[in-house]
């Protein structure tokens, strides 16, 4: 004989009910058929003969219901019933299956099926969102690679790096006229000028070379025979380079070299030389730039 | 008898121990015991028996001492020798070997079968006929897309408009719970050439995901050390709107070249040198260091750089051949770490 009293005094309140769980302000009931979750005298499924409750299996809402009838089987104890997938009408399925009982369940019935729906109705939104997916981390995987990045790092000097690339595209004029660094271009236009005329100037060498030894003692460098020439020869630089005479050879091959010179801001070295000699012609020269000419370029 | 000159414990003085007698030492030779020579070689008075080791010494502050001095010991000889090597390269001047090239990672990487040869005919051919070939020819210019993962917090949000200001011709939209595969074809029909998203992960950016967009390929990058303007040191001011130019370094293999130009098509093809502003990929051991810098020339062998804009590091988890697509994509490449990271010295990129 079943009384529900008597069940409550002993589990509810004063001895171990193995679905309770107690916390610092209130207690729950983990037992899967109560209504509410709570424990207490009115929704707990074991002391009360007369329960119902909602349960959710895979989408499919059902209604179980107890009476004090089947008490004494077990297994024909509680009553399932599927409701409805349309909320109202399950509403309506509830109100008749609880007809004429206790005003509580059937509130608790109510609400607790709201909720369900309402989780169930968000579970559907979710799924067709995209989901985050949660990809694990291995610790040992992440040490290592910021060890080998911090490396990395160090062995790519990138300041180092990037200066370098920035001075080859300087060098391979991808800027253009932006910058001028005269010396820059000087030396480019010098080894172009080198490269053409490499051959023919060596032959001519060679000749006046023989015949300053025979002749005279004093000369020491080319530019000597410029000072007196270069001031007519300024504009043969375009004309062939081998001219009638061996002198007028000489000086015009010079001459080209030198009228490189003055094209490419002319360089204080003309001076230079100019001045050991002891007696010599004064000669105007044309530089393009006053600046650069007094520009240090060694 | 050995015993007698021990001083066992902490005392610091170590003449007095290297007299001193250990169990091991009582065969040792007994001339030792009664010399007062301090600072010498302690291997004058080792005569162990063979087969010692340092490590057979029971009492750990006794082992403790005869290790370090073991150790202070290799230090000299090492010095020595190092010395005279010198002198000796000294004493041959000009003649001296050349000096040998130490090992590197980077000097012993592994051959990789893939690095383009730059003659390669067959590698100009695909990139003559690949998807950035339309930029390349000069018939597309760039336009970006940046955005973001879901509900980004400050950082990310920061980062995306420094990036926008780096990246000429980009847009920032903020992602609001959109699917990306919807957002591609919205940005295709609004001629957007590319699309970057960065993701995050609490509060920090830490992936990057560039996909090229007209069916182009489709980078994914974790994103690390993510430096933003005001965290960097000595930097200038904010960049101009002058077009930076690029520079891409080390970007060796096949993968690395296709890598190297999605990068490059990002960026407009007309640098605008007067702006000065260069940004730069460099690939190192498979990292890719992006910085921004602003560069004067000071002389003709002389640069000086001052790093602006935002600084972070990348490093290639996957590339996949269409748009993003991470369920039926096709891969052409993804990074396995238990396959590919064994080796030290072998890198993809």
């Amino acid at each position: 004989m079943q009384s529900d009293d008597v069940i409550w005094d002993t589990l509810g309140n004063k001895q171990f009910c193995s679905f309770k769980i107690r916390t610092k302000t209130q207690s729950f009931c983990r037992n899967e058929y109560s209504l509410t979750g709570l424990c207490n005298r009115s929704s707990c499924p074991l002391a009360n003969s007369q329960y119902a409750t909602i349960k959710e299996e895979k989408g499919q809402c059902y209604l179980y219901m107890k009476v004090i009838e089947r008490a004494a089987f077990p297994r024909r104890l509680w009553e399932r019933v599927r409701l409805h997938k349309n909320y109202e009408k399950a509403l309506e399925q509830i109100d008749e299956n609880l007809i004429y009982w206790p005003r509580f369940i059937r509130h608790k019935c109510k609400q607790r099926f709201t909720k369900i729906t309402q989780y169930l109705i968000r579970i559907r939104k979710l799924t067709l969102k995209r989901q985050r997916k949660l990809v694990p981390l291995s610790k040992k995987v992440e040490r290592r690679e910021k060890r080998r990045e911090e490396k990395a790092l160090i062995a790519a000097q990138l300041d180092n790096a990037i200066e370098k690339e920035l001075l080859e595209r300087l060098k391979q004029d991808t800027y253009g006229d932006i910058y001028n660094f005269p010396i820059h271009a000087f030396d480019k236009a010098l080894e172009q000028q080198e490269a053409d005329s490499g051959s023919s100037d060596a032959e001519e060498k060679d000749d006046e070379e023989d015949k300053e030894d025979v002749g005279k003692r004093e000369f020491v460098e080319d530019d000597e025979v410029d000072e007196s020439d270069i001031s007519d020869f300024e504009d043969m630089d375009k004309l062939d380079a081998s001219g009638d005479e061996d002198e007028d050879d000489k000086s015009s091959s010079e001459e080209e070299e030198k009228a490189v010179d003055t094209k490419y801001k002319g360089k204080a070295p003309l001076k230079g030389p100019l001045r050991r000699k002891k007696a010599y012609v004064e000669i105007e020269y044309e530089l393009e730039t006053e600046p650069e000419a007094k520009a240090k370029t060694t | 008898m050995a015993k007698a000159g021990e001083k066992s414990g902490g005392s610091g003085n170590k003449g007095l121990k290297r007299k001193a007698a250990t169990e091991e030492r009582q065969e040792a030779a007994v001339a030792e015991h009664g010399t007062t020579e301090s600072g010498v070689q302690p291997s004058k008075a080792a005569a162990f028996p063979p087969g010692f080791s340092v490590s057979e010494i029971k009492n750990k502050q006794r082992r403790h001492l005869m290790f370090s001095r073991w150790k202070q010991q290799q230090r000299k000889e090492k010095l020595a020798a190092k010395k005279k090597l010198k002198k000796e390269r000294e004493a041959l001047g000009d003649k001296a070997p050349p000096k040998p090239i130490p090992k590197t990672i980077d000097n012993q990487r592994v051959y990789d079968e893939t690095i383009v040869d730059p003659n390669d005919e067959e590698v100009a051919y695909d990139e003559a006929t690949d998807e950035f070939a339309s930029y390349f020819n000069r018939q597309t210019s760039p336009k970006i897309l940046i955005t973001t993962s879901d509900r980004p917090h400050g950082r990310t949000v920061r980062l995306c408009e420094q990036l926008s200001t780096v990246i000429p011709n980009s847009h920032v939209y903020y992602r609001r719970g959109l699917a990306l595969k919807k957002i591609i074809p919205q940005c295709i029909s609004r001629d957007f050439t590319d699309l970057i998203v960065i993701n995050e992960d609490r509060k920090i950016p830490n992936g990057l995901i560039l996909s090229h967009l007209p069916n182009g390929p489709t980078a994914h990058f974790k994103m690390s050390s993510v430096h933003l303007r005001k965290e960097i040191k000595r930097r200038g001011k904010d960049p101009t709107e002058h077009i930076p130019e690029i520079i891409l370094n080390n970007f060796t293999t096949r993968l690395g070249h296709s890598v190297g130009r999605m990068f490059a098509s990002l960026f407009p093809h007309n640098p605008q040198f007067i702006g000065r502003q260069v940004a730069t990929f460099h690939n190192q051991r498979d990292y890719i260091f992006f910085r921004f810098h602003r560069y004067i020339f000071k002389s003709e062998k002389k640069v000086g750089i001052q790093e602006l804009g935002p600084r972070f590091t990348l490093k290639l988890r996957s590339l996949q051949k269409g748009t993003f697509d991470s369920k039926y994509g096709e891969y052409e490449w993804v990074h396995k770490p238990r396959e590919m990271d064994t080796s030290r010295r072998k890198f993809h990129l």
